[in-house]
């Protein structure tokens, strides 16, 4: 893995991206997110979570700037800039009849050149073994569940060691086990490597269990940040998701999000902080 | 669940999985080998079956050891049948690599040459060149209808580049104009036969059932140098096809230019499809059958599913010109006839066992 250097993370500066000419996220800009760390993005449908991961992995047209460990991404030849950046698409691979040690294999020989023969292999060794994915090395992509195709995919996307991991709900096609599992390998592996993990999730217990920040986006403006207990209140929830919720500690001392009802389903107005935090 | 690793830990450790894949590898090798033999003997058996009957054993003693035989069979070998063998090789594994790279490119197993009109394109090129008489041309007499047949292909392949260049193109409306400039080139032949006189007439229909019987020194080197060169240039670009694959905003995500990719990779796919047709006439089929036949044999990693769908077209093509020598003794069907009834039987065949594509 690569050393992180003195000046690193992630920032970004008035970051604007949108489709054919439609603005869908509009000058975010986010203070240096440390390296390291597991960070979730969450937001309403159509807030512009995906938008955003793809603006920063330069996928997008986009004005502003990323810096990634110092480095304004826009000046960097796509190829490297995707070196650094590892980006795991909503849409789950596709089921074809290559196996998924293959899918591993492709994106190193097409992503990771440089590497010789032997790191690569053992780079795959490492991530099967790390997202425990022996078993399905060998298995073709078309005989896999959902959830294992996305086990791949995300396996595809870590397997490059990239300094910023960006990852689109990848716990979308998950049972409970496997969002825990996944939630907790990334934060390992965040810690282990320095890697920094951006990760697009709607499950906000798992963003609350997991991550060390949390980003919140509405209509594609960056609403809130910063760790999950101070960011995620009965009063941002309201607003952002327009959903009368409390937010609680579990007796394992997890904090919990509980949605009672649509905020126009609720005739009282917004909870008192005191109710909520119970 | 197991805990991380550290890297160095994961460059030390004994790579099982890369060791089991291997044993894949080696039985796809394997696979590869069998096909190329397979191909071989169906070339040998090809060049000895015709209206003056040779043995196998007078075939390859004629092929290695030429004075070992009589001069007229030395003549019937080199001069006839082998042309005939080598190009039925040649066009099938032109039109089974085409066909595996447009599926790829376009991410769509009815893709091939007939997806995106080139045959029926190529067919109104060969067509206007016998319809106005250009063939009496003495210095053009032999190529005057393949050239018009390749600009024929050249100008769908013209326009299909155009579209796929123009932003916003996804590759459902690559194929759906593709389908659009099939049906518009039919009917531009149907107009052709319509006009056309009977001596025409009956020209551009054997023309649009194929034949290898057309086949020359000239064809056949021109037929292999653009196919040798495609299969290097595809040689280049194995990897960013099995990543595509696996999805088109994975492939991005790995820094692969998709749609840079999907246009060289089409562009490829005319240029061999479009030789091929242009000499030997409409040829289905192959171009559709022959990669799947690879894929359900060697899998989708393109190091061996290109080479794989190569060898599998020139297979059936092969297996389809002895077949049409063989069915009537003496009379020579059109290969473009025979390509479907080879072909399908083997296609359900591997189909059903493996009951899925």
């Amino acid at each position: 893995m690569d050393q992180t250097p003195a000046s690193s993370g992630l920032q970004l500066d008035a970051l604007v991206a949108g489709y054919s000419g439609q603005r869908v996220i509009g000058g975010i800009s986010l203070p240096a997110v440390a390296p390291g760390s597991l960070v979730a993005l969450v937001g309403p449908n159509a807030a512009g979570k995906s938008t955003l991961l793809k603006a920063i992995a330069g996928l997008l047209p986009a004005s502003g700037r990323v810096l990634l460990d110092g480095a304004d991404m826009a000046t960097l030849p796509t190829r490297e800039r995707l070196r650094r950046i590892g980006y795991l698409p909503q849409a789950l691979p596709q089921p074809t009849s290559l196996l998924a040690y293959e899918i591993w294999q492709s994106a190193l020989r097409a992503g990771r050149s440089e590497w010789p023969a032997e790191r690569r292999a053992a780079a795959i060794e490492q991530v099967v073994a790390e997202l425990d994915l022996a078993e399905l090395g060998l298995r073709r992509m078309d005989e896999l569940s959902g959830g294992q195709r996305q086990m791949v995919g995300l396996a595809q996307a870590i397997v490059r060691a990239p300094r910023l991991l960006l990852l689109d709900e990848p716990t979308s096609a998950l049972d409970l086990r496997w969002q825990l599992t996944v939630l907790d390998t990334l934060r390992r592996h965040a810690r282990a490597t320095g890697t920094l993990c951006l990760v697009a999730v709607h499950d906000l217990n798992l963003a609350a269990r997991f991550c060390d920040q949390v980003l919140v986006l509405h209509h594609g403006a960056l609403a809130a940040a910063g760790a999950p207990a101070q960011i995620l209140t009965p009063a941002l929830l309201r607003q952002v998701y327009g959903v009368r919720a409390r937010v609680e500690t579990c007796s394992q001392g997890h904090l919990m999000v509980l949605a009672d009802a649509t905020a126009s389903a609720a005739s009282d107005s917004v909870p008192s902080p005191l109710a909520a935090t119970s | 669940m197991t805990a991380p690793t550290s890297p160095a830990a994961g460059l030390s450790a004994p790579p099982a999985l890369a060791g089991r894949y291997a044993q894949f590898a080696r039985r796809r090798f394997l696979v590869l080998g069998v096909m190329a033999l397979a191909l071989l003997a169906c070339t040998v058996a090809d060049m000895a079956i015709g209206p003056s009957d040779l043995s196998f054993a007078d075939v390859v003693r004629g092929l290695l050891w030429p004075d070992s035989v009589p001069t007229a069979q030395q003549v019937i070998i080199w001069q006839v049948r082998l042309p005939y063998a080598v190009m039925a090789l040649l066009v099938g594994a032109s039109l089974g690599l085409a066909g595996a790279e447009m599926q790829t490119a376009l991410n769509n197993p009815l893709a091939s040459p007939f997806t995106l009109g080139l045959s029926a394109a190529a067919a109104v090129g060969a067509s206007v060149a016998v319809v106005s008489g250009v063939t009496w041309i003495a210095w053009t007499e032999n190529l005057a209808v393949p050239v018009f047949a390749f600009i024929g292909a050249a100008c769908a392949t013209g326009l299909i580049q155009w579209l796929s260049w123009r932003q916003g193109a996804t590759v459902d409306t690559v194929v759906l104009f593709g389908i659009a400039l099939l049906f518009t080139f039919e009917s531009l032949l149907w107009l052709l036969q319509y006009v056309a006189d009977s001596n025409a007439l009956q020209q551009i229909v054997f023309w649009t059932m194929g034949s290898l019987g057309r086949a020359t020194g000239i064809k056949i080197a021109i037929v292999g140098t653009v196919l040798g060169l495609c299969m290097l240039w595809s040689a280049t670009q194995v990897w960013a096809l099995t990543a595509l694959r696996a999805g088109e905003d994975q492939a991005r995500s790995f820094g692969i230019p998709v749609e840079r990719l999907r246009l060289v990779t089409l562009l490829r796919v005319s240029l061999l499809a479009a030789t091929a047709l242009s000499f030997v006439g409409t040829i289905g089929f192959v171009g559709l059958v022959g990669p799947h036949m690879a894929r359900l044999l060697l899998g989708e990693d393109h190091r061996y599913l290109l080479p794989g769908a190569a060898l599998a077209g020139a297979l059936m093509l092969s297996a389809a010109s002895i077949l049409s020598k063989a069915v009537i003794p003496g009379v020579v069907l059109p290969i473009g006839i025979v390509t479907a009834l080879v072909g399908v039987p083997l296609f359900m065949v591997l189909v059903l066992r493996q009951r899925r594509l």
